[in-house]
């Protein structure tokens, strides 16, 4: 699908928004432009993009992308890949499910991974990880935790449930509570933080 | 693996030469063990795609059948041996070990496959349980990824073994004060709690992977991402740039 023919179709629907060719995708610069565009593609003639195959996040450091990827069933053309681009710290872009019902798991799941809050989502929850769990494990700087060493809560957990725990475990688990830090897991290339 | 001799067992060269004129010798241990060791179910649950090699090996082509382990029961109160077939995800872990404690004595683990030995290709993972080992005490060890059909009628072979060489009187699960169950663990804000039971299972005192590689086990994830604008602005010239490059050389060459 050309680029340059769908971004001189939608300036010329919706004058003034901001658009951006990248590789061969098309970027939005402004998130909330995203159900509008989207409305407007599976409903035009030209391209009828009834289908949302793929939605997913990426984490590129200096920003979190959701990327979409449309088809159209009808005229069997495919894919115009859409991106948005956030910030980490408040990641928000609104829900697509008013546009395509599949975009519900999808969101969740881009959700649970990155952390891209969508809003309007009718069940916004986590889909892969349990209840309670903390952070967004597909994030570049997500702290995985170290499963080679115990910590304190742990250590308590194994009390309360009767089973003794040998004195270097525990010794190194009152260890990293008195420096106030996780047994974070190691990286490739990348010291353990002192 | 190292078993311990039964030391009531018959010779075994008298019992065959006994055997050979038409009289059968056998102790209740041989005979006991006999009976155990030819009728195992195994329970029949599946994880991943070991779980699809497990059903081949139950299938006609490799028969399970021939080593009476046919019986794949759908309840653990029934079933002798646990085939953990499959990558254990952290969030699956509890309710292997809880499937475990239902389990009636004497009780039997396989781990199948490189998954359920100690994570395998996944054990970089945020997800994967690093072994069930890490929580129950497993008997055979099996590797691969996933092991053939014929790798997991080895394995049972080896745990017929096994069961062999325990006798009657010594057996634990007859014992008083015998509680082999083990405590579930709970999920976390960061994995499971605790991250390892040290009753069962302890850390390495040799990371072999940094003895081997020189480096121990890191995670997967770089800080590293890719510039998609420095790639499309350095692709556009590109188509130009060669232009004049390539006429010097060719008429060089020439």
């Amino acid at each position: 699908m050309d680029i340059a023919d769908v971004k001189s179709k939608l300036e010329q629907a919706f004058p003034g928004i901001a658009l951006r060719p990248v590789r061969d995708t098309l970027l939005m610069e402004n998130a909330k432009d995203i159900v509008k565009i989207a409305q407007f593609l599976k409903d035009s003639p030209d391209y009828q993009l009834d289908y949302l195959s793929s939605l997913t996040g990426a984490d590129y450091l200096e920003y979190l992308e959701v990327v979409y990827h449309l088809y159209s069933m009808e005229k069997k053309t495919g894919p115009l890949v859409l991106r948005v681009r956030v910030k980490h710290d408040h990641a928000q872009v609104p829900s697509l499910v008013s546009v395509y019902r599949g975009a519900e798991y999808q969101e969740r799941e881009t959700y649970d991974m990155y952390g891209v809050v969508f809003e309007n989502h009718p069940d916004p929850r986590r889909i892969f990880m349990w209840e309670g769990f903390e952070g967004f494990p597909l994030r570049k700087d997500y702290q995985q935790e170290d499963s080679e060493t115990l910590e304190m809560e742990d250590i308590e957990w194994l009390e309360k449930h009767g089973i003794p725990v040998p004195q270097d475990l525990s010794a190194k688990a009152e260890e990293l509570k008195k420096l106030g830090r996780r047994a974070v897991a190691q990286k490739p290339g990348q010291p353990e933080p002192e | 693996m190292a078993f311990t001799k039964n030391a009531s067992a018959l010779d075994p060269g008298l019992q065959s030469e006994l055997g050979k004129k038409g009289i059968v010798v056998t102790t209740l241990n041989q005979l006991y063990n006999w009976g155990r060791k030819s009728s195992i179910w195994p329970m029949q649950f599946g994880l991943a795609c070991c779980a699809i090699e497990m059903i081949a090996t139950a299938c006609a082509r490799y028969d399970i059948a021939r080593f009476g382990a046919e019986l794949f029961r759908a309840s653990p109160r029934q079933s002798d041996l646990m085939i953990v077939a499959g990558t254990v995800t952290k969030k699956m872990a509890p309710q292997v070990v809880r499937l475990y404690n239902q389990m009636a004595e004497p009780k039997y683990v396989i781990t199948m496959g490189a998954c359920s030995i100690s994570g395998g290709p996944f054990i970089d993972g945020y997800n994967v349980l690093r072994g069930i080992d890490r929580y129950i005490p497993v008997d055979v060890h099996l590797p691969g990824c996933p092991p053939r059909p014929e790798a997991l009628l080895y394995g049972l072979m080896e745990l017929q073994r096994k069961i062999d060489s325990q006798e009657i009187e010594k057996a634990e699960w007859y014992q008083k004060g015998l509680k082999r169950e083990y405590p579930v663990p709970e999920l976390g804000p960061h994995g499971l709690i605790p991250k390892f039971n040290p009753e069962i299972w302890r850390p390495r005192a040799v990371d072999h992977r940094k003895e081997r590689y020189g480096e121990p086990i890191l995670i997967g994830k770089k800080n590293k991402a890719p510039n998609l604008e420095a790639v499309t602005q350095a692709a556009a010239p590109k188509p130009q740039a060669p232009a004049t490059p390539p006429s010097p050389a060719k008429t060089g060459n020439a």
